[in-house]
């Protein structure tokens, strides 16, 4: 074990850059997928017809399906669709698409979590179905799914990790390849766990305090 | 394009990468239900120091990848001289990873049975075991068990990491398959065919189990 070796500055700025790239991904794939998974979510909670069965059938097979496998088809399959795609955007394409599909769940769930004699007084008021969604339904059910949709974010974190089979200079890519040098093995792995530990962590403490008390 | 074809060519290759992916998520939920058992207990010890050690444990577990819990044991461990393979290096690093959500659970399940009901099974007279096997253990099992089965399934699908460090499951396989036809699109959808083979009925299990436990409970 060489931990002097293992963190000298080429090594630990190697690391960074990596981190970069592993922000960079979880940064835009969980902004997409949160745009999508509200979407998708609210679509299947208005049960819109034939638009909802139909997002229902693809998110209950995307949600059963290890992502590896989509980053896989993402990378490999698609080209040989005639879709020639870069490593960069084959992993954000399958990162949003298996976390927009677990979102979708969870904003669906928590919009019907919102009684429905709320959504029935404010249509006995006048307000019409879009401003009910709109203006009743969304904050509630939103306050009540940060928690979930945080933890779901801090997966997708870590999935961002699953990336190294496209050979993207992310996190866990560069760890491996200082990892090739034997002596370097235990340090690497403690920097980075503890790297990965501290992203998270915080995250998770963030929203915490980000969770209102419910009345 | 998509042609059956080639999952009875190589129904070998298929059927050994089903059983691989089967048998690592088996032995890691059965493995991750005693590890996670006992952190749980840690975790609601009097005892501080143990205590703080249960929560040390999930946290770190949580909150790294599971790619990275398995490199400890397939990369960290050959480094001190103790070599294992690619399934038993992923089938620890699932159970390890896994064990700390169970935990989770578990605790939850243990605390939502009120404290009442344990003070008074205990003040007439039943022994702390007692209390445990027949007034909060019997409550907490259909709180933990939905979760639990939410985790088996988790597990199924995070079975296809051993594919990253050659652990000869279905995801590994998938990809020898196109190394071999050169078919990436057929050899992925018939491996996924076979994921949802197995995932398809478990997510099914587990919201018949949430909607009857919720029922009776």
């Amino acid at each position: 074990m060489d931990f002097i070796g293992a963190y000298s500055p080429d090594n630990l700025s190697f690391l960074m850059e990596g981190l970069g790239m592993t922000l960079r991904l979880a940064l835009l794939a969980i902004a997409l997928s949160f745009i999508f998974g509200c979407l998708i979510g609210a679509i299947r909670y208005a049960r819109v017809p034939v638009l909802s069965q139909v997002l229902g059938a693809i998110v209950g097979t995307i949600r059963n399906l290890p992502l590896l496998l989509l980053i896989f088809f993402a990378r490999f399959g698609l080209p040989e669709l005639g879709l020639p795609i870069t490593p960069f955007w084959s992993a954000i394409l399958a990162l949003t698409v298996f976390e927009a599909a677990m979102i979708s769940e969870l904003v669906r769930s928590g919009l019907q979590s919102v009684e429905k004699g709320l959504v029935e007084a404010a249509r006995a008021s006048g307000l019409s179905y879009m401003q009910t969604l709109w203006h009743i339904v969304l904050p509630i059910g939103l306050r009540r799914m940060v928690p979930p949709i945080v933890s779901q974010f801090i997966s997708l974190l870590k999935d961002t990790s699953l990336v190294v089979i496209v050979s993207l200079a992310e996190l866990m890519h560069n760890a491996k390849i200082i990892m090739a040098d034997f002596d370097f093995v235990f340090p690497i792995l403690i920097l980075v766990a503890s790297i990965y530990f501290l992203v998270n962590y915080t995250l998770s403490q963030v929203a915490r305090r980000l969770e209102t008390p419910q009345h | 394009m998509i042609d059956f074809a080639l999952l009875f060519d190589y129904s070998e290759e298929y059927m050994e990468g089903l059983r691989n992916t089967l048998y690592a998520s088996l032995i890691a939920l059965a493995g991750s239900f005693m590890l996670g058992t006992i952190v749980a207990v840690l975790r609601m010890t009097p005892v501080r120091p143990l205590r703080w050690l249960g929560r040390a444990y999930v946290e770190f577990f949580r909150n790294i990848p599971l790619l990275l819990v398995v490199y400890i044991f397939f990369l960290g461990l050959p480094a001190l001289g103790i070599i294992l393979s690619g399934f038993v290096s992923g089938t620890i690093g699932l159970t390890v990873y896994t064990s700390a959500y169970i935990a989770e659970a578990i605790r939850a399940g243990i605390m939502a049975v009120p404290a009442g009901q344990s003070e008074a099974a205990r003040s007439s007279g039943l022994t702390y075991i007692q209390t445990m096997r027949h007034v909060v253990l019997p409550q907490a099992i259909k709180i933990v068990v939905p979760p639990i089965s939410n985790q088996f399934l988790n597990l199924v699908k995070n079975s296809s990491i051993l594919g990253v460090v050659s652990g000869f499951d279905l995801m590994y396989y998938a990809d020898i398959v196109n190394s071999e036809t050169y078919q990436t699109v057929n050899a992925l959808f018939m491996a996924a065919l076979l994921y949802l083979l197995l995932t398809i009925p478990l997510s099914y299990a587990t919201r018949l189990l949430e909607k009857r436990l919720a029922r009776t409970g």
